[in-house]
């Protein structure tokens, strides 16, 4: 066996990869619940990726055969519904998945120095999985696959000038229509899942090039033994292997009470109106995005007013960009000289818990029909949205800080 | 810290889940039971007897209904089919999308997933609310799809009811006449306590054709949940085993 292995170590470097990416890479020993997301994600993207396949096997990319090919997979296709409803919900999953991750991020500083192309790569990714997402959710042709992609399409169309052709060029046609679908479907088998894994590739390297962050923001090579090991490390294979696989099973109890006795997840991983064949003379009483995408919704239709030329629409088409790039500026923002929270002071805890309040109420208005109330509401969520980064290079540097400790802490 | 942030968290959640719904009118429960078969295949003779003159069930296949609900082929032959179609065929009508369009104003829809679309308590309101009203095309109007274009297909079963109105004063001032309750003016053949089964076993029927697998999923579902909290139990008695030295 050993020869074997030597064999291949003289061609390929399989023992090196093992022993820099697993039993030699050091993580530090005081990860606690927020670290099982990323390795969390990985599942999930791999879940995704199999299901796919099988799911293309039966699915017709044709406007025709769409809808009835779905549901050909759910009631003739062996275990058809099975695989179905795992690729519907690890949908979901991803998004609930990936932001804990993200929170986790922030939670802990993880995207300041030297970790800042880790947060990059990261929001690449997040940026492939809402196309991804996107793409995806036309495919089952329901009402709302048509309907919501007609709404983000038109959002192009709000773009001065060039808007109009933007949107035709995206479709493929004058409306959405089978040239939509089979673009949308090469789109969402081929292009965004090649480009999302070697970003993940990327994300991966990158964080064992510098190493793992944790909960007390240390950098634990400060401090090492007199073999070159950190002293708060150990190695990520078999210690957070085996705690990862706890997680997995704690995740997986979750995932298939969704699958097996909540598919449509009270209407938000599989909404009503989707169980309805696309329509494009229908269009249904309120359409709203997948709940993932709605704290950005909310952001768009927060703009009620023009200015000058620009119309509120391309306004908050604007803002809503904005929304999501700022958060690629994260580690240049925060001028802190601590990373964790737990040695951070009170303006930081305040804006941070005052961040999430505003995401996840953005994220319940984005799913509801605007009243003049809800819109001011949205309009609140917004400012506190941008509040918190936009003056963030204040409050983190004035903000009284705590002494951080030499060595990690369990608490 | 952290512990307020994920309570605020969790705490929204429910805000969040209970938004999901929403109706105007008040819905009746159907309370059906997917898991009795009798109620199922009563509902499938309803459906094939009433519905199928017009709607279509066209991702469902005969020989499924046989084998999920526990009826013989020959008898589904013989009792619920009545085209011609072979058993493996899927449950489609003859009437076109245009006809249905002529005839109604609106194509009947198919009723495969209507269930799922609709919920069950919404159908099971739907189908009992049927009012006389002489405005309307077929004499009928609807308290829970006002101004539907579907005649009262069950009328022989339940009779006809007219509607009591009551006057209500807005918040504006003005007076409204609203439906308050349907008083039945003219008995069908089947007592009221009689009918709302016979609409409970349809859409019992409804419910399996949205999602015939549900039975069997839920079913599934807990030995997979049994063998992920052992699974689990294994796993964190490894990582204990593991992380014993680790301080």
């Amino acid at each position: 066996m050993s020869s074997f292995l030597s064999w291949i170590d003289a061609r390929f470097p399989l023992t090196k990869m093992w022993e820099e990416h697993l039993s030699k890479y050091y993580a530090p020993k005081n990860f606690n619940f927020w670290y099982f997301f990323g390795s969390l994600a990985l599942l999930v993207l791999v879940l995704q990726i199999v299901t796919g396949i099988f799911l293309t096997m039966n699915f017709k990319p044709s406007a025709a055969e769409a809808f009835a090919s779905v549901e050909y997979i759910m009631r003739d296709v062996e275990w058809g519904w099975l695989i179905r409803y795992m690729h519907s919900t690890g949908a979901s999953a991803f998004f609930i998945v990936v932001y804990l991750h993200m929170f986790r991020a922030m939670l802990y500083g993880s995207y300041k120095g030297p970790r800042e192309l880790i947060w990059i790569f990261g929001m690449f990714i997040y940026l492939c999985l809402m196309a991804e997402a996107f793409f995806g959710y036309l495919l089952p042709w329901g009402q709302m696959s048509y309907w919501g992609a007609q709404v983000i399409i038109s959002l192009f169309g709000a773009i001065p000038v060039i808007g109009d052709d933007l949107s035709l060029w995206i479709r493929g046609d004058f409306v959405i229509s089978d040239a939509t679908l089979n673009r949308f479907f090469a789109l969402h088998v081929i292009a965004v899942p090649l480009v999302l894994l070697v970003l993940v590739v990327m994300h991966i390297l990158a964080l064992h090039e510098v190493g793992s962050n944790n909960p007390d923001g240390i950098d634990i090579k400060k401090n090492k033994d007199e073999n070159g090991i950190p002293k708060d490390g150990i190695p990520f294979h078999p210690y957070y292997s085996v705690k990862d696989i706890a997680g997995v099973a704690v995740f997986l109890i979750f995932f298939s009470i969704v699958i097996f006795f909540v598919p449509e997840g009270g209407g938000y991983f599989l909404e009503r109106p989707n169980f309805e064949p696309a329509d494009p003379l229908k269009t249904p009483d309120h359409i709203a995005p997948v709940w993932y995408f709605t704290p950005y919704y909310a952001i768009l239709r927060a703009v009620t007013i023009d200015i000058g030329p620009l119309s509120a629409k391309f306004l908050g088409v604007v803002l809503m960009g904005a929304a999501v790039v700022i958060l690629f500026f994260l580690p240049w923002l925060d001028r802190s000289p601590v990373r964790s929270i737990r040695y951070r002071g009170p303006i930081y805890k305040f804006m941070l818990g005052a961040f999430v309040v505003a995401f996840v109420v953005l994220g319940y208005l984005g799913t509801q029909a605007p009243t003049a109330g809800k819109t001011l509401l949205a309009q609140i969520g917004t400012a506190v949205y941008f509040a918190f980064f936009l003056l963030m290079p204040i409050y983190t540097k004035i903000d009284k800080t705590k002494p951080v400790p030499e060595r990690v802490t369990f608490k | 810290m952290k512990k307020p942030l994920i309570a605020i968290l969790f705490a929204l959640l429910p805000a969040v889940a209970l938004a999901a719904g929403g109706h105007d009118v008040e819905l009746d429960k159907a309370n059906i039971d997917p898991a009795n078969k009798e109620s199922l295949q009563r509902g499938a003779k309803v459906f094939v007897n009433y519905c199928m003159s017009c709607h279509a069930a066209k991702y469902q296949r005969y020989n499924r209904v046989a084998r999920d609900l526990g009826i013989r082929e020959d008898d589904v032959i013989e009792y619920l089919m009545f085209t011609g179609d072979k058993i493996g065929d899927h449950m489609d009508v003859a009437m076109t999308k245009a006809d249905g369009k002529a005839y109604f104003g609106a194509a009947p829809p198919d009723l495969t997933l209507v269930a799922r679309v609709r919920g069950v308590d919404w159908l099971y309101s739907y189908l009992r609310t049927f009012y006389l009203d002489d405005t309307r095309p077929f004499g009928v109007n609807n308290l829970v799809f006002p101004n539907v274009g579907m005649p009262h297909v069950l009328w022989e079963l339940q009779g006809w009811q007219k509607p009591v109105y009551e006057t209500v004063t807005d918040s504006e001032g003005h007076e409204h006449q609203v439906v308050e309750s349907l008083e039945l003016v003219e008995a069908g053949t089947q007592a009221p306590a009689e009918f709302d089964r016979t609409v409970r076993d349809l859409v019992n029927f409804l419910a399996y054709m949205g999602e015939p697998i549900k039975q069997e999923r839920q079913r599934l579902g807990i030995k997979v949940l049994l063998y992920l909290l052992v699974f689990f139990v294994i796993a964190y008695l490894l990582k204990k085993e593991y992380w014993k030295d680790i301080h």
